[in-house]
């Protein structure tokens, strides 16, 4: 009896516990939102503050060097999304509707949300390891006094680079999602490329690609917030490095995820 | 910036300086000053909150309470811009280095000169191999990254970039601390030269009894919070508390205290 008193107790005071952590955590990330826009600010003020070099590193690491995994990625997505269609789609005898599906469902959904978690994964986790690992090694602390502010230097052209990148990776995954959807109509449906595109662009309209490619910078300032922050957490050893890294991927995973759906129903709200 | 201090202002005063970590005191109204063109070490057991008074001296801290003036500067509220003045009067050499991976050791050297200086590039490169020479390194380290250098190699990048703007004020955090004796011994050497420079006021927090022995002007020991005593090494070793002993007493505290009489 009293034995499981004290662990109801324990189990409540962990559950507090975390609770107090989450919010503190909270309250952190709310606190690093707001110095990032008081720095972009200072930077559109200043323009010749900003750091052009690293803006464009960034651009050629998250952007260019992705182009790969994310171009093979959505094109296996639309054959994925023409492939399930295909046998609902025939039943009817409607195998031309798959141009609608896989146009619509790739370009306002799917492309952005996959290239969105495959940058979570691959630069999110880089911008906090690398971010981190500064920290553990004291080059933060030695940035700072140099008189030079890690968050012009390091997050700032994160966020900046990430903002053109992802709307332009999303672009591309757009073209390749559709191309894979094609590929598939053609091979299961029988319906051939020209046939598919000028179904294509008459039914997919232009609000459908720009509320895809809307919603990549959102996706951006997540991804990268997110990944800058857990990297500027991190203290103490290399450990801290890895769990930090961890923390990133699933919180911008997450909050990826949740500001989709979110948005879904924005969209569904306003009629578009 | 005019120096508003007159030349025999203590360099570093600081007053009443309390910090705490939640439960946990690190300073208790803690009373310090050093004098210009000294070199002044800092002793104290692991804990005693020696790492912690450097990191709020050189402004990556906020104590709770209390007040720290550096160079004639209070640095309670002190501005953004008033700041950055700041830290370009004074060099930090860190335990590890803290240099940045990205860049060569002469990139590193030269990076405050880029951001801080209106010099083109020739002229940074040329300002960074002089203090590359200065602190003893060759000048094929330059190229190098530091992840290629050793421990004492890094210790010296470390502390050339700390000269690259010509400091009033040095700090130098363990500069000995993981190195092989005869590195620790050109780091010594390299100290010692600094301070022939004239002018320079060094700082050092450290538990190397040989460098506090052979080169330290005066030496704090803190405790509980508190500053026991500050004096020279002779000074200090008269004194009888628990405190001081364990700095000299034992065969590391007596050995560093014979080679130090005998040189």
């Amino acid at each position: 009896m009293l034995g499981s008193t004290m662990q109801a107790a324990s189990t409540l005071a962990n559950l507090g516990q975390l609770a107090v952590a989450i919010y503190e955590q909270t309250m952190a990330l709310f606190g690093f939102i707001g110095e990032c826009a008081a720095a972009l600010a200072g930077s559109v003020a200043h323009p010749r503050r900003l750091r052009w070099r690293p803006i464009l590193f960034n651009i050629r690491s998250a952007g260019f060097d992705a182009l790969p995994i994310v171009g093979l990625l959505s094109f296996l997505l639309g054959i994925v999304v023409a492939f399930q269609g295909a046998d609902q789609l025939r039943q009817y005898g409607a195998n031309i509707f798959v141009a609608d599906l896989v146009g619509i469902s790739m370009l306002r959904e799917f492309a952005p949300l996959i290239t969105a978690i495959i940058i979570a994964g691959r630069s999110g986790s880089a911008y906090a390891a690398q971010i981190g690992t500064m920290a553990v090694t004291e080059e933060i602390d030695a940035m700072r006094t140099l008189g030079i502010q890690p968050l012009e230097m390091l997050v700032l052209p994160k966020i900046i680079g990430l903002l053109i990148a992802l709307p332009l990776l999303t672009a591309f995954a757009d073209i390749c999602g559709v191309f894979g959807g094609m590929i598939m109509a053609q091979a299961k449906l029988g319906v051939g490329f020209a046939e598919f595109l000028d179904r294509f662009s008459k039914v997919v309209s232009v609000t459908s690609y720009l509320i895809g490619i809307g919603k990549a910078p959102v996706f951006a300032a997540i991804i990268a917030v997110i990944g800058c922050f857990q990297g500027m957490r991190t203290r103490g050893g290399a450990d801290s490095v890895g769990r930090q890294t961890t923390r990133s991927v699933v919180q911008a995973s997450f909050l990826v995820i949740v500001v989709d759906a979110l948005f879904s129903i924005a969209f569904s709200v306003l009629d578009l | 910036m005019p120096d508003p201090t007159p030349a025999d202002a203590p360099v570093i005063t600081i007053s009443q300086l309390s910090t705490r970590f939640g439960d946990h005191v690190v300073h208790a109204d803690l009373d310090l000053e050093v004098r210009r063109g000294e070199i002044f070490a800092v002793i104290g057991g692991s804990g005693s909150g020696k790492s912690t008074l450097l990191r709020e001296m050189i402004l990556l801290q906020r104590p709770n309470a209390g007040s720290i003036r550096v160079l004639g500067v209070d640095l309670k509220d002190i501005s953004d811009d008033a700041a950055l003045a700041l830290r370009l009067r004074w060099g930090v050499m860190f335990q590890h280095g803290g240099l940045f991976g990205a860049l060569t050791v002469l990139e590193n050297i030269g990076l405050p000169l880029r951001e801080h200086r209106d010099l083109d590039d020739a002229a940074v490169d040329a300002v960074a191999a002089e203090k590359l020479a200065l602190t003893g390194l060759e000048p094929e380290v330059g190229a190098q990254y530091p992840s290629e250098l050793s421990g004492g190699m890094l210790k010296r990048a470390s502390l050339a970039r700390a000269l690259a703007l010509d400091p009033e004020l040095l700090f130098l955090d363990e500069p000995t601390a993981g190195l092989d004796p005869e590195s620790a011994g050109e780091v010594d050497q390299l100290v010692r030269k600094l301070r022939n420079r004239g002018g320079l006021t060094i700082v050092m927090i450290t538990h190397d009894l040989d460098l506090l022995w052979q080169l330290a002007d005066r030496v704090a020991v803190l405790a509980e919070g508190k500053v026991q005593g500050v004096g020279s090494m002779a000074e200090l070793a008269q004194i009888e508390q628990p405190a001081f002993r364990k700095f000299f007493d034992g065969p590391r505290g007596r050995a560093a205290q014979e080679r130090a009489r005998s040189q």
